[in-house]
This record gives C-alpha cells, structure tokens and sequence, in this order.
C-alpha cells in the first residue's frame, strides 16, 4: 500500500508498504531516517519515540497504514522543531513546513552518516537538550539516546521546571542500559536550567 | 494482509461486517507488538484511528460515555474526578508513550486478564457498547469476560464505548509489579465505595482466568458496613472487618504460577492491596464526610 | 559495487572540545549520537541489499530426523537457504577458545534458540514467511539442566567427542572446566575458627541486555571476498573464527566496525557474523540481517547462573581463619567464554580479603541450557555475591560492626591472593569501605509531601501499592575484587597506529586502532592521550577496522588499559620521530635540541622548561609521520591445574557500594533509595566518563539484585521470559541517586597509573543492595535476584 504523511515538516510519501509494517520501519528503511531506533519492537523500551501529531508514541507499535495524513517528528527533526518553538512557531508538534519539497525516495536512499564534514559535528544547529545530553555525558552507546530526546523535550515543553520526580515519570518509559541514568537526570536538569535562563 | 482505513463508525462496521476475521488496531500496543515478534498475521487489519468519535467522552448524570480509543493520558488529565479508579489505572499503565496510544477499547478486544483498566472498570460498574450492523448493544462488564482473552463480543461486532458509572464515592487502585514502572501486571486490584447504595465493587486483575470481582468480600464489607452504622457514623473500619475483607478478596482468586508471580504471592498481594485500598477509600470517605459536617 | 550506506567514517575532533587526559572532554560522536546521525549497525543500508534470516531450534535437546527447505526456497523474493550441509569449508565450528559451535546444527541441536537454517530475501516478512516454511523434524532427546543431571552416570554427553585441552583434567565430559585453587591447610586452619559460617547462594542468569540489536551486513566483494560492517566487541578475533568457515584466507574477509549500541560482553562471541556472510557469498548480494529483541535472547551468551557453597571461620577477634567454596557455573550447551570465567571465579573467589588457608573449587557444566559466557564481571560478579554475604553473616557471630569486620580483614598493597600472586599496586579495600561509610545516609520518608505520599517515591512506584504501608528502610554494604585485562598467560595486547601530519597549518594527528567502541568512551580517550602525548588540539579518530592490528576485545576493564596504552606507546614513536626529523633540519640552531628533555605542546617543540624550540608545522611541512606498533602489559602465568597457584592476573580493581532500600514488607516490593560508591582509579583519564561507567555499572548490578532474571524451565530447559516485558531492566523510576567517591591511587605497572573501571561496580552493587534489603526485612536471601515472592514467604 501507500502511505503519505509529513516528516520533520516535509511531505513523504512511502510505496510498496507491507501491511503489517510499523511506522518505525518505514521511517527507518524506507524514509531513509535511522534515528529512530529498533530496540524492543514492542514498546518496552522508548528508543524508537517520534511524536505523532505532537504525542510521543512509541513508532514500533504504529501500523504504517495509520500515520496516512499525520505528522511525525523524529530526532532528525528535532532540532529545527525545537527552533521553530523558540521562534513562537508552533510548538505542538503540527507545524509542518508547508510548501517544503519533500525528500524524494532516491534521495533518502543516499543517506549516510555526515558528521558534518568528517568532523564531529560541532557546529551543527542542536536543540536544547541535545546540547545538554551533550555536555552533561549523558550519551554512552547512544542507542536510547534518540527516543530520551524527543521524550524530554517533549517533557520541558509541557513542564519547564520539572521536579526530579516529574522527569524520572516522564522518562519511565525509555530504557537506557549504559548511564544508569544520573547522567541523563543531570542533562535533563541542564536542559531545563538552562531554559529558564534563556540561554 | 490488508489494511482496511474506514473513515468512519459506519464504514468500520461495514468493513467487519464483512471481514468479521479483520483485526481492530487503534492504539497498537497489543496488535503491533504481535505482528512484529511474529505472533500473528491476521487476514486483515481493521485501522480505527480515522473514527474520530472514539476518541471523545460525554460526562453524563450518572456515567461516563467513554470513547473506546480515549487515552489513557487523556482519560488521566480529563476524567480524574468523574473516573478516579479509571484514572489511577491508567496511570499504572506501561509508559507515557503507551499511554498516549492505548485505550480503554484496547483492553477490553485483547481481555487479557492483565489489562490495567478491567478490574477499574468491574469496580465502578460499567457496561460495553458494542455495535454491528445489525445494530447496538450494552454489555455489563460482569458479563463482558468469558474466558483467558476472550470476551463477549460477536464477530462482527465492534467496541464503541465504554459507559462507566460516575463515582458516587472513594475509588482505589493498585497493581503490584516487579518494577516501578512499565510494567504487566503479576496481579491488580480495585475498589470503589458506593455510598448512594450503600454497596462496595471490587476488581481483580491477573489473578484468574479473567478479571473477576470479590463478590462474597463485596458482601461481607457490605453488611460489616451497614451492620456496624459505618456509613453514618464514619468510624474506621476494625482491623478484624479489613482483614477479614482482605482475605475473602485473597478467596475470589484463582491465580497460576508464571513467569511474572507464583499462585501463592498473587494471592496474598490481592488480600494487601484489598485492606490497603480499604483502608484508603474509608478514610478518603470519613474525610469527606467530615469535611461535608464542617461545611454544615 | 556501491558503497555501504552508514559506514563509519573518520571524526575530528579539537575546534571546540580540547583537552588532554585528566579533563572531562566530551565525546567526540556526541553530536552524531544526539541527531541521529551515527550510523548502527542495524542503520547499515546497501541497493539491492537482501534481508537474512535464522530458523532456530523449538526445543533445548533433540536429533534432527530431517530438514526440508523445498518449500521456503521455492517462495517468491527467496534467494538462498542454507543448513549445514552447505557450509562450504572443511571448518564448520567456531568458538572464543573451543571450537564447539556449529555455525548450523549439524544432526542434533543442544541447546533451545540454536540455529538450523538461515534464509536470504529480499523483504525481513519474506525471509520469516520462508523461514516458517522450513520443516525440521526433531527426536527430542533428555535435557541436562544442572550438575546432577550432568555427572550421573548415565547422563547423555552434551559434546560426544571432545578434544580440547581441558577434557584431559575435568572429572567428567560435560564439566567444561575445572579450577582447583589451594593454599595453606583449611582444615587445619578451621580448627582456630571461633565461628563458622556456612552458605549455600545461587545467582540466576543475567542478560547483557544491550540496546542495540545484534546485526550487520555484509557486503561480497569482487575478489571473491567480503566486507562485513558489524557491532562487536573484537574485530579480529572475529575474523579468527569467521575466515576459516568461510573459506576465504583473513585478507579476504574485510571488517569494519558498525556502530554498536552496547555490548557488556554479549558481543565478544559471534551471533550473525557468519550467516550474514554465507548468505552474501552465496547469493551476491549484500545481507543484512538484525535480529529483534525475542531473538537477541537467544543470539547471545548470558551471565553463568551459579551455585555457590561457601564455608568461612573467623576468630573471636574477628580474623578470618580459612575458606573453603564450591563454585557451580552453568556454562550451557556450549563453551563460549566458560573456562576463563572459571579461573577469574576460582581465583577471585576469596574477595578482597586475607585469608590464607583456602580450598576451592571452580567448575563449568555443559548442560542444555542457554549458551553462557561473558558479561561485565565476568565470574567474579556471582563470587562477590556469596562473599559478601558470608561476610555479612560472620560479622553476625563474631558480634561486630559489618564495614569494621570487612576493615579488619581487609588486602593491601602486598597482600599474597590465594594463587600466591603478590597485590603489587594499591589496595584500598579499607579506604573505600570507610569513604563509604561516611557519606550521609539520605533523608528518611522522602515520599512524604504537603500533598500527601508521591508513590512516586515508594516501593511500587506509580503502581500505587503504598503510601507508606509496611515500609521498612535497609542498609547494606559490599566490596569487591576485579581483575583487569586477559589474564592466565593469554597474550593480551594491542596494536595503534598514530600518524602526524600538518593541514592547513595546523598539526593533526589520526588515531587509528580496531578497538570496539561499545559506548565507553574509548574514543574520548584516545583523543586525549593523543593531545597529551603530541601536544596537537586536532585529533582525527580513524574508523575501527581490521586493516589495522589488533586491539584486543572491548572488555575485561581492559581498553584505557591496553589499547589506550598502545595509543600512548604509538604517539611516544611518533614524537621521537618528529623530534628525530625537528633535530635533523634545526638542530644545529639551537643547543637545547641535543641536550635537553623535549616535549610537544601547543602544536609546537619546547624544552622541559618551556622554551620553544620550533612549530610542528615547520618541522613536518608537507610530510607525515606514522608508525603503527603492538603494545602489551606484562605477561601473565597460567593458574596450576592442580593447585591453583600462578600470576595469573595483570591489575586488580576494587569499589565499594552502600545500598539504602526501601521495603514495602508486606507485598516484596523495593525501592533502592541511593546506591553511594568508592572506587579507586588509580588515574581518571575522563572523569566524567568514569563516572558514566561507575554508575551504569552499578545499575546493572542493581539490576540483578531486584528484577533481572532470564528463567529456564527447568524440565524443559527452554527460555519462558524471551522480551523486555518479562525480562525486566530498570527504569529511571527504579534506579536511585548514585553518588561516586573516585580515589586516584596510582598503579604504576599501568600507562598513566589508570586502573581499568569497567566491571568492578558490577560486583558489590548486587550484594549491597541484598544486604540492604536482609537488613530490613531480617530474612537470609540466599538468591538473586529476589523477587516479591522470595520476601513474603509465597515462593
């Protein structure tokens, strides 16, 4: 089947979907856009989170065939997201760029990793909380990394002075198996200091 | 497999009409987890999501009209007062992304005896609406489950709503889990009081073939209640009520050993969780009584 | 032939993030890591690439009658189906020290999980369809599930022929390893104990559990070889096992490290290596194959479940007089890492105390149950458990104080281990229990708030089961003992090449070594050791691959330690080659190149006091230095056979944990409140990454201690909890506050004094936080983890 919704502001469109595919999957193999990771596959773990029409979901347990019309935010897409929010854009997650020219299959297709320019990327536009993960050492292997992202910043959008309690609840849902966490506690805390600052 | 996209109630009637096989998949947190380890492939899948009326509510005189695909988040930030045993179920329900994904209408297609809102649901008093095209019915939740994933609907039939009795009084819920969070269920249990009838409802959830209710603690908290003047007199229950409570609730299980808690753990949680919920719903009840006579 | 989609490429690192070792730099694939841009092995993406697929065993132990793939080869989109009679090679195993594992089942499977058939498609549901197609008929055969089952007299041999070089002393064919380890007279000795106390523990099987699924893709070559793109944790000793069945020579088989979400030891054996390849070679076609979570449980080795039978006498005055321990480790259906695991449990097993008459035994069983090897700890993770709590017990009966009971009879520097080996580098086994016992315990009732209890904070979390009912708080304290490196007289080293060169004016030196960074940092490090040693601010990080020497595997604690000590080695040629070239072209200008200590810094060459004697860029201009080189830390001697006596181990690392718990006494359930550690490092390269690896280590000791648990059956030895929602990891709502104390006490065998860090907080986080939930609950516990059953009396 087909399936058309809008990624990280961009209309895609996706052919030759299997049925019982996952909008992971697709995002994945057929979007050209890895960020979101296939960790449990049953929504035990949150390293596949994206925000569907602004909800942080768990994308493995999404049939493709339900995100026809919606909108999907990745980690790729986060940081611009999170830009448009300073901006006063919109900040519920429906803001696709309208008009944009979409990735085209073959150019998903050529996707490799960049490191902008073979360096480490320092340079690169990043959201708050990327940043903050970022310096606070809260990224070891990385894998739950992506899927923390959108779940925390998703957090700090609704919840800017978070309790340790509130961010702990919030992040219930993402398994990281390297940090034992404090580091991530410790980002999230930056993240939201930072905020506040306006920094 | 096919995917079917009905863009309404009617159209998704039609299409389980005539795919009574086809599989409905709103949330996805049961269906999808199945179709990606592989445990299923069903002929069809019946999406949901464009039914837009399953994600509303209406809060009537006397219940609630629960969309069946109203999430769980929405069920806890919206319908906390109204829905207190729902509201803490949900909250109890795996993580914040499930949570935004499931519903009510999820649990009760699956049945499984773990589902989180079952034994909210049986406490407050409820009834399924189920519809096909050849018309609508209503369900009481007491004759909703019919055995390990089975429930009482008809092939053809669809989960529209739930209607949920508004809370007349205290409602708890606790479910005992191996970790503090995202967690199945290795037993549940909820209670509500219902002052206007002087009566209490219990669930239990993952201890049995199905949830079930404590119907003979149900009776015996009843009259221990109104044989003592509780009702009007806002004493706290005696130890000896609560335990016997507790054990009658330990009583109504019928639990296995599995991965998750032996027969004989499940057994004894139910029994705590029954006097602690007890205990928490009486004094929630004698502080609103109390409040209401300082008002006075 | 297109490239490979997501193959790694080189990181530069130094516009922003400088600093030499010491500081906490920043990782140089952070940004990667935080945009989605790092590319996983399961990323990986090739044109016309083919998705693999394992059919594996439905039962632990049976006869293949037959197996019939007509069916799955004759469906559309189906390439290639493969058994073992296709295998290509006169090799058809492989192994990390045995060579026991049929890359196909060959005539009979042993263990549930084990592949059989392996199919290539060009969509993963066309490869399950076909895969579910294959008919294997099974002639089930007896499970052995423990020692009683393996050593009776009739017992079926789980490995019918074996000749590897340990069936000559095991006491039976399917005990895979023995370790004796003897010392002084403990019967003689026990006949001064006051107290005795006697245990018997058991310790269930672990799953490493890392996030990023087993996978890979392998790419034929032209030459008739092929590239493999994979997540491991040792490339070359991959290479070892894969070329011979493949039967290509090493040169053929290119491997280039994926990136890797996690491995804990769960990575040091093969999962897809070999079928990725097979299935390339046989169709042309890359093949990607990534598992999901059901079959990452049975695609890796797990930890050794094990039973341990501990005896220890002390004194009145609280000495320790004598030991005497049986270890039980169930190896599983094959070899994997089971007798290095023996020596490090059989040679750790006293812990980090002086007891000088021991008498202990270490074996391995080869049973039916899952495949066991290595995870973080490695053997000496479920001795620490034991000990532990022994100590405990007799701290009891001597009527002490259980941290001054540990103090007393505390190693130091110069202790002699039970193998005679002499502890010839810190040991502040004393320090760190002392450290830890005064840090402020945290507050008391922390749930209680002006709004009421936050469950939030109780046992049960957001499962509502208390607002403080039947909460009792525990304390509890453990310590314990890890060996660093690959111990027994392997020859444990690494290789580094280092090249300096100058663009754009500007110094850079490229690092590039085939050491697996897994996550912990490795590549952090050997920035900042490039930094120090060559006093350059850019430093490109070259992809891991097999073009380059060995650097051992990513475990062990071992990586700082050797490959960061090749890296060290390597730079140190590469300066005095510059400093060799800077004398050649200025010598004669100035008198201090002859005479006085040169150093690298700030991209030029100074004199030891500071005087600058040239820029980098001057003395190299257009050319580039590089030298690739081995570097080992000395050697090791294997353990006696009999006796157990040997320098078997290179460095020891130690760390203490205090564990305050919180019990819901009524339902099991617990709440671990803080989980405080001390440990010594002797030098923290990055201190903020050793305190990334100190607490991610803690938390997956706590892991075992209170959830994790992968659950045999034991009649059937088949694995019942296959996924994370019943194989339960902790959440952030379960894993408390770890506040870390680091010691710096240097070692001076080790480049820059480091210790390796990685394992040791693996070790007495689980016997703490047991020792903390019997202190609040006053039952013995004698198993991890403990579940809500175990606590309630309902088991």
């Amino acid at each position: 089947m087909r399936v058309n919704f809008t990624v990280n502001g961009r209309p895609q469109e996706a052919d030759d979907v299997w049925e019982g595919e996952s909008l992971l999957y697709v995002l994945r193999e057929r979007m050209g856009l890895p960020g979101s990771k296939n960790a449990c596959e049953q929504g035990e773990c949150g390293s596949c989170t994206v925000r569907l029409d602004g909800v942080p979901v768990c994308s493995c347990l999404v049939a493709a065939g339900q995100v026809q019309g919606r909108d999907v935010v990745t980690v790729e897409g986060l940081a611009e997201f999170a830009q448009q929010r300073a901006e006063g854009g919109c900040a519920s997650g429906a803001c696709g760029t309208a008009g944009a020219a979409g990735t085209t299959l073959d150019e998903a297709r050529r996707w490799q990793a960049k490191g902008a320019d073979s360096q480490t990327g320092e340079g690169v536009e990043l959201a708050p909380i990327q940043q903050a993960f970022i310096d606070a050492g809260a990224v070891q292997c990385g894998f739950c990394t992506p899927g923390l992202l959108v779940a925390a910043d998703e957090m700090l959008e609704r919840n800017p002075n978070p309790s340790d309690a509130d961010i702990r609840e919030a992040l219930s849902g993402n398994l990281c198996r390297c940090t034992g966490y404090e580091k991530i506690m410790d980002a999230v805390r930056l993240a939201a200091a930072r905020q506040s600052e306006g920094v | 497999m096919d995917f079917l996209r009905p863009a309404s109630w009617e159209e998704a009637l039609a299409a389980k009409a005539e795919h009574p096989t086809a599989v409905p998949i709103a949330g996805g947190t049961d269906v999808m987890v199945e179709i990606n380890f592989d445990h299923r492939r069903p002929e069809y899948l019946l999406d949901l999501n464009r039914v837009g009326d399953l994600y509303e509510w209406e809060v009537g005189e006397d219940s609630v009209r629960l969309g069946a695909s109203v999430s769980y988040t929405k069920i806890m930030e919206n319908l906390r007062a109204e829905l207190p045993g729902l509201a803490l179920a949900s909250h109890t329900v795996a993580s914040p992304q499930i949570r935004n994904r499931g519903g009510v209408g999820g649990n009760l297609g699956t049945a499984s005896p773990a589902g989180d809102a079952h034994p909210a649901l049986l406490a407050a008093g409820a009834e399924v609406e189920a519809e096909s095209v050849r018309g609508t019915r209503r369900i009481p939740i007491d004759e909703f489950y019919t055995g390990v994933k089975r429930n009482a609907l008809a092939p053809d039939e669809l989960i529209r709503a739930v209607h949920i009795k508004k809370a007349d009084g205290p409602q708890q819920y606790s479910k005992v889990g191996t970790r503090n969070a995202m967690v199945i269920a290795v037993c549940a249990f909820g209670l509500a009081l219902h002052p206007e009838t002087r009566t209490v409802r219990t669930g239990i959830g993952s201890a049995a073939p199905t949830p079930v209710r404590a119907k003979a603690a149900e009776e015996f908290l009843a009259a221990a209640l109104e044989e003592g003047g509780f009702w009007d007199n806002g004493k706290i229950v005696t130890p000896s009520v609560a335990k016997q409570f507790a054990e009658l609730c330990s009583a109504a299980c019928n639990p296995i050993d599995d991965v998750r808690g032996t027969a004989s753990y499940r057994r004894h949680a139910v029994g705590v969780m029954a006097r602690r919920t007890l205990t928490w719903t009486w004094e929630s009840y004698r502080g609103a009584r109390n409040t209401a006579k300082g008002a006075a | 032939m297109t490239t490979a989609n997501g193959a790694p490429t080189k990181i530069t690192q130094g516009s922003k993030s400088k600093g030499g070792i010491g500081e906490s730099t920043l990782r140089p694939d952070g940004t990667l890591k935080v945009t989605g841009e790092f590319a996983y092995s399961s990323d990986m993406w090739h044109e016309d690439m083919l998705w693999g697929q394992i059919l594996r065993s439905t039962v632990a132990h049976a006869e293949i009658v037959s197996i019939d793939v007509s069916e799955a080869l004759a469906m559309a989109g189906v390439y290639a189906v493969l058994t073992y009679d296709d295998l290509p090679a006169e090799m058809k195993h492989y192994g990390l020290e045995i060579q026991d594992t049929p890359v196909l089942a060959h005539g009979k499977v042993r263990h549930h999980g084990e592949p059989v058939a392996i199919v290539a498609a060009d969509h993963p549901e066309t490869a399950r369809r076909a895969a579910a197609k294959i008919k294997v008929d099974y002639k089930e055969l007896p499970v052995i599930t423990d020692e009683a089952s393996a050593t009776a007299p009739d017992a079926i041999l789980v490995h019918e022929n074996r000749d590897d070089h340990h069936i000559g002393h095991v006491p039976h064919p399917n005990i895979v390893h023995r370790q004796p380890i003897i010392r002084g007279n403990a019967d003689e000795a026990a006949k001064k104990a006051d107290f005795v106390v006697k245990g018997e523990y058991y310790f269930g099987m672990q799953d490493q559990a890392f996030l990023g699924p087993e996978s890979g893709l392998a790419v034929p070559e032209e030459d008739g070889g092929v590239h493999l793109y994979v997540a491991t944790q040792w490339l070359h000793s991959d290479l070892k096992q894969i070329a011979p069945v493949l039967g290509l020579p090493e040169d053929k088989v290119r491997m280039t490290l994926a990136g890797v979400g996690g491995a804990f030891g769960g990575r040091e054996d093969l999962s897809m290596q070999i079928h990725a390849c097979l299935l390339a070679l046989r169709t042309g076609k890359p093949v990607k194959i990534v598992y999901n979570r059901f079959e990452s449980f049975f695609g890796h080795v797990h930890r050794h479940p094990a039973r341990l039978f501990y005896e220890h006498g002390a004194t009145k005055d609280g000495k320790l007089t004598h030991l005497k321990c049986r270890i039980v480790l169930d190896g599983g259906a094959y070899a994997s890492a089971s007798p290095a695991v023996v020596g490090n449990a059989s040679s750790l097993a006293v812990g980090p105390y002086v007891v000088d008459d021991v008498d202990i035994e270490a074996i391995a069983l080869y049973s039916n149950n899952p495949p066991c090897g290595a995870m973080r700890g490695f053997g000496a993770v479920q001795a620490c458990f034991a000990y532990e709590a022994q100590m405990d017990k007799l701290a009891d009966e001597v009527g002490m104080d259980r941290v001054e009971f540990r103090r007393l009879n505390a190693m130091e520097q110069g202790t002699l281990m039970p193998t005679g080996q002499p502890v010839d580098s810190p040991a502040p086994v004393a320090e760190l229990l002392r450290r830890i016992k005064a840090m402020p315990l945290p507050p008391e009732r922390q749930w209680e708030s002006s709004e009421g209890s936050d469950v939030r904070q109780l046992p049960g979390g957001l499962s509502n089961t208390t607002h403080g009912e039947g909460v009792v708080r525990g304390v509890g304290y453990a310590v314990g003992i890890k060996n660093v490196g690959f111990s027994e007289g392997f020859d444990d080293y690494s290789t580094a090449k280092v090249r300096m060169e100058t663009v754009g004016g500007e110094p850079v030196a490229t690092v590039h070594t085939a050491m697996a960074e897994v996550g912990q940092g490795g590549v952090t490090v050997h920035a900042q050791i490039a930094r120090t040693e060559l006093g350059v601010a850019q430093v490109t990080i070259h992809p891991a691959d097999t073009q380059v020497g060995s650097a051992g595997s990513t475990s062990a604690s071992r990586q700082t330690y050797v490959t960061g000590g090749a890296v060290k080695n390597a730079c140190e040629l590469v300066r005095e080659r510059v400093l060799e070239i800077g004398r050649r072209k200025f010598g004669s200008y100035h008198p201090a190149w002859a005479t006085a200590e040169l150093l690298l810094e700030g991209g030029k060459v100074v004199t030891d006091g500071g005087e600058v004697l040239a820029d980098l860029a001057d003395v190299l201009e257009d050319g580039a230095v590089e030298i690739e080189a081995e570097w080992r830390h000395r050697p090791t001697e294997p353990f006696d056979l009999r006796t157990g006596q040997g320098n078997g181990h290179v460095q020891y690392s130690f760390a203490a944990h205090r564990a305050v718990v919180e019990v819901d006494t009524e339902l099991g359930l617990v709440k671990v409140v803080e989980l405080a550690c001390a440990q010594d490092v002797g030098k923290a390269l990055n201190p903020l990454s050793v305190i990334g690896q100190i607490q991610g280590g803690t938390t997956q000791g706590l892991g075992i201690a209170i959830m994790e648990e992968i659950i045999v059956d034991p009649v059937t030895a088949k694995v019942r909890n296959p996924s994370f929602t019943d194989y339960l990891l902790p959440t952030i709502l379960d894993t408390p506050t770890i506040p870390v104390d680091v010691l710096e006490l240097a070692d001076d065998h080790a480049p820059y004094g480091l210790r390796g860090i990685g394992e040791a907080p693996t070790l007495s986080s689980t016997p703490a936080v047991l020792a903390a939930i019997r202190n609040a609950t006053g039952l013995e516990l004698p198993r991890t983890p403990v579940r809500p059953e175990h606590l309630t009396g309902k088991a």
